[in-house]
């Protein structure tokens, strides 16, 4: 495909779909393989859009879920039958903030590659470009039932840069693992981090309303850009043969993309004073914030969170290891989800975390129901489905077992919010990707192949 | 009479202040599935009953009244758990530099801090002794860490039962010999071992030839070497190998921590009678330390005679030990050896008195809403050398001011 034909396409997608990444540079080359039709029968089903089903099964063929019902469909003799007695069923889990393989095991300083702690902005830097695909958290977090991740830049500066949305598929490359289509997202960080790595520098921001400053004249500067090439493409070819074409600037490139809705806002942000400043701050500039990372007070305006239409990716447990996380509870998530329409999610930041964000929702449940809140298992698992997805921008492809979607589906050896319940199956795009009785469809990545050999493991 | 006389002496023994214990409360909880953890084992539907910080009586037929009684509706009820080795009254804010005590970053001589001991910066009164407490703990080992060089510094078992010298068992030691730390004593983990067989060397050397230690130092170590315990953090095989070697030959009593690698020497490690104490999520090649690290590591441990106990990194966070030992168990461990590695494991390697839930031992207990391992479990009741204990945190006080959806003036007026 030539450049003109990739640069027309772009812009037919861009105007079709505002956030969609379609055909960008480093475009994704992942496709799920042939794999034949599945039916698992007897499971009690989370369909990860509010819905629990007993005894019910789940279809799925070509990579898409077919049927979701309490009566199983006839198939043809080809499809693979798994009996779920006593087993359930999910779909595919979603992690929003991870580090694989920008932070990666083995944690050595020659792959910590996730923060470009070198200027408070850098909204020009892109975390794919840092992931190194043989981390072997990406084969453990597939074993927690991890089918999509969002791996983010650190939170060392204002604008981070770019993160990335992946399938959870062994490849030699980022390309190969890149989810086709979900629109990009673009770190920010309030708070602690930045001023602190900044002040310390001696170039600032040194205090929070340095941190303010620095958002809003970075926004200006991608406004006049915006404007700039808006007008240049609105011009007719020949006009534009005349006039001078903007020049290009990847840092401003990723902020204008926010301003036109193409590129999803993820902020760390920790103090529910701060995050309302952030809302203030999107109003002033015309943008959307997706979701609100870290959260520790987001139970403190999680009406706010609601009204506004924004996510609050959160941990159960986390707290007290800064300042801005002394306020933590473990009713956090429970309380930001009771609001009519809330987004909770529960995401990771952890290569442990991101093994067992079921266990993670479980903790956040029993919490909001110990406090007199009514949250049924299937309403807990959206904060790590659907309401994942949705922050990610790809809740139309992943996130439920809705017809139509694709096949991202675990089958769990019991109660997913139990400490003993495993992964037994995990299928992405309908491929079978993860077998926990069978080595054979267990990944295991170049850097841990033929360890300890010596040792005769 | 005798019971008051008990108190006394006990008073006496550990030089709590003197307070007549005939007027202590009493305490009664009916229908448990007590898991006492010691000889009786676990028994259904049965009453424990509480005076002077000691349980007195366990049955079922118990009719004596107490002056608190608490139904635990068939509940289970275990010794207080071990929350691990941590940091709890030790630090409020990990970030906050001034409210931070656990480690040292520098001594006078810049090579050994056997002298320094963080009890004397623990605080009962740290908002995370309580956080800690209500989700069913009642003890920690105080722990130095992060200390520049090898030897960290000392601690023992703290209890959260409010004293601020509830200090129990013996003086503990910790000693990182890991590739992390090695950059502190030269770029070699072999410069942890020069050092450590030059303080040992020290012991016998007088005042003017003695490399390493000051003459408190040798005195405390002198007493490490007798009647103390020495962790060594260690994950490496190989490392691990050599804290087993290293403590034979000075007859040391060692515990290794992380202890990633393990399972690899677990015949090694039964037979030396070391203990590990393991982080039962650790599965991650986090470094060239830890290229081993499995999930069923305490299960394969456990199951070669290891003693195993569990530590979760996390002070904050310590409640999340109760994932890591349910995981253990969801990797092969069995249940009774993980729940006695988080009750009554730890006072027989660290010292102090027994934690089991016998008559005539100290009634530190805690009263379960389910299965103490799973994450959606919480203790409903934690009560500590007799006493029932607040529930009250910080963090509960939030969630009461931000639990109700109308906030009336304001939530700064929601404060009790």
């Amino acid at each position: 495909m030539n450049f003109f034909r990739s640069k027309l396409l772009f812009a037919i997608v861009a105007c079709l779909s505002p956030l969609a990444n379609a055909e960008g540079p480093f475009p994704s080359t992942y496709e799920a393989p042939a794999h034949n039709p599945t039916l698992i029968t007897n499971a009690t089903v989370l369909t990860g859009d509010g819905q629990r089903l007993d005894g019910a099964s789940v279809y799925f063929a070509n990579g898409k879920i077919v049927d979701v019902s309490s009566s199983a469909p006839e198939v043809d003799e080809y499809v693979r039958i798994i009996d779920a007695k006593g087993r359930w069923v999910t779909p595919g889990v979603i992690d929003v903030h991870s580090h694989l393989g920008v932070y990666p095991s083995p944690d050595v300083d020659a792959h910590s590659d996730g923060n470009e702690a070198t200027a408070p902005v850098t909204a020009e830097v892109w975390a794919e470009h840092s992931i190194w695909p043989q981390d072997p958290g990406f084969g453990r977090a597939l074993a927690g039932g991890v089918t999509t991740l969002q791996i983010l830049p650190g939170s060392a500066n204002l604008f981070g840069g770019r993160a990335v949305t992946l399938k959870n598929v062994a490849s030699v490359s980022y390309q190969g693992m890149k989810f086709p289509d979900a629109p990009y997202g673009l770190k920010m960080a309030c708070g602690e981090n930045p001023k602190r790595v900044y002040g310390r520098k001696g170039s600032g921001p040194s205090t929070r309303m340095g941190n303010i400053a620095g958002y809003r004249t970075a926004w200006i500067k991608a406004q006049d850009y915006r404007d700039e090439h808006a007008k240049y493409e609105a011009l007719s070819a020949d006009e534009q043969k005349d006039a001078k074409k903007p020049k290009r600037d990847l840092e401003l490139e990723t902020l204008a993309g926010v301003l036109n809705g193409e590129i999803i806002i993820h902020m760390h942000c920790y103090r529910a004073d701060e995050m309302l400043t952030i809302l203030d701050l999107a109003e002033e500039f015309d943008y959307k914030v997706g979701t609100f990372h870290h959260g520790v007070e987001a139970y403190k305006i999680a009406n706010e969170l609601a009204e506004n239409d924004v996510c609050g990716a959160l941990w159960a447990d986390w707290w007290g290891f800064k300042m801005e996380a002394y306020d933590g509870i473990q009713e956090n998530i429970a309380l930001v989800d009771r609001p009519d329409g809330s987004c909770a999610v529960v995401h990771s930041d952890s290569d442990e975390g991101i093994q067992r964000l079921n266990q993670e929702a479980a903790k956040a449940m029993s919490r909001g129901v110990k406090a007199g809140l009514d949250i049924p298992p299937e309403r807990a698992i959206t904060w790590i489905t659907s309401n994942a997805a949705k922050s990610l921008g790809i809740e139309d492809d992943t996130g439920s077992l809705t017809p139509g979607k694709m096949a991202d589906v675990v089958l769990w050896s019991g109660n997913p919010f139990s400490v003993y319940t495993k992964a037994d199956h995990v299928f992405i795009d309908g491929v079978h990707r993860y077998d926990r009785m069978n080595p054979e469809l267990q990944p295991v990545s170049d850097f841990e192949l033929g360890q300890l050999l010596e040792a005769g493991e | 009479m005798k019971r008051l006389l008990t108190g006394l002496l006990t008073g006496l023994l550990t030089g709590l202040p003197l307070i007549p214990a005939a007027f202590a409360d009493s305490v009664l909880v009916t229908n448990a599935k007590l898991m006492s953890m010691g000889p009786s084992g676990t028994q259904d539907g049965v009453s424990v009953l509480i005076e002077d910080g000691v349980i007195s009586g366990i049955g079922t037929d118990i009719s004596a009244t107490a002056d608190t009684v608490i139904n635990a509706g068939g509940a289970v009820v275990t010794p207080a758990l071990f929350a691990g080795a941590t940091g709890t009254g030790l630090v409020e804010v990990n970030a906050v530099r001034e409210s931070a005590d656990g480690s040292m970053k520098e001594t006078k001589d810049n090579t050994v801090q056997v002298e320094f001991d963080v009890r004397d910066a623990y605080s009962p009164l740290s908002s995370l002794v309580g956080v800690t407490r209500v989700e069913g703990f009642g003890y920690s080992l105080l722990s130095a860490s992060g200390g520049q060089y090898s030897v960290a510094g000392r601690g023992s078992l703290v209890d959260f039962d409010g004293g601020f010298e509830s200090f129990d068992g013996r003086d503990v030691l910790f000693i990182d010999v890991g590739g992390y730390a090695a950059d502190k004593v030269g770029g070699s983990r072999a410069g942890h071992w020069m050092m450590l067989e030059g303080i040992m060397a020290d012991l016998k050397r007088r005042s003017a030839e003695r490399e390493y230690l000051s003459q408190s130092g040798k005195d405390y170590l002198k007493d490490l070497t007798k009647n103390g315990v020495f962790i060594f953090v260690a994950n490496r095989a190989a490392d691990i190998r050599k804290v087993i070697s290293f403590s034979e030959k000075y007859g040391l009593n060692s515990v290794i921590a992380g202890a990633r690698e393990a399972w690899l020497l677990a015949e090694e490690l039964a037979s030396s009678g070391i203990a590990v104490m393991v982080n039962g999520l650790d599965n991650l090649p986090s470094n060239f330390d830890a290229l081993g690290s499995r999930l069923d590591n305490a299960a394969l441990l456990h199951g070669a005679g290891v003693q195993v106990l569990f530590t979760s990194g996390e002070t904050h966070n310590a409640r999340k030990i109760r994932q890591g030992a349910g995981t253990a168990v969801a990797h092969g461990m069995p249940y009774d050896a993980a729940l006695e590695a988080m009750t009554t494991a730890p006072s027989r390697i660290f010292g102090g008195r027994p934690r089991s839930l016998e008559v005539g031992n100290r009634a530190d207990l805690v009263i379960w809403d389910g299965d103490p391992l799973e994450v959606t479990s919480y203790a409903t009741s934690v009560i500590l050398d007799g006493k029932v204990t607040s529930m009250e945190t910080r963090q509960s006080k939030l969630l009461k001011r931000y639990l109700p959806e109308d906030a009336g003036l304001g939530r700064a007026y929601i404060n009790r």
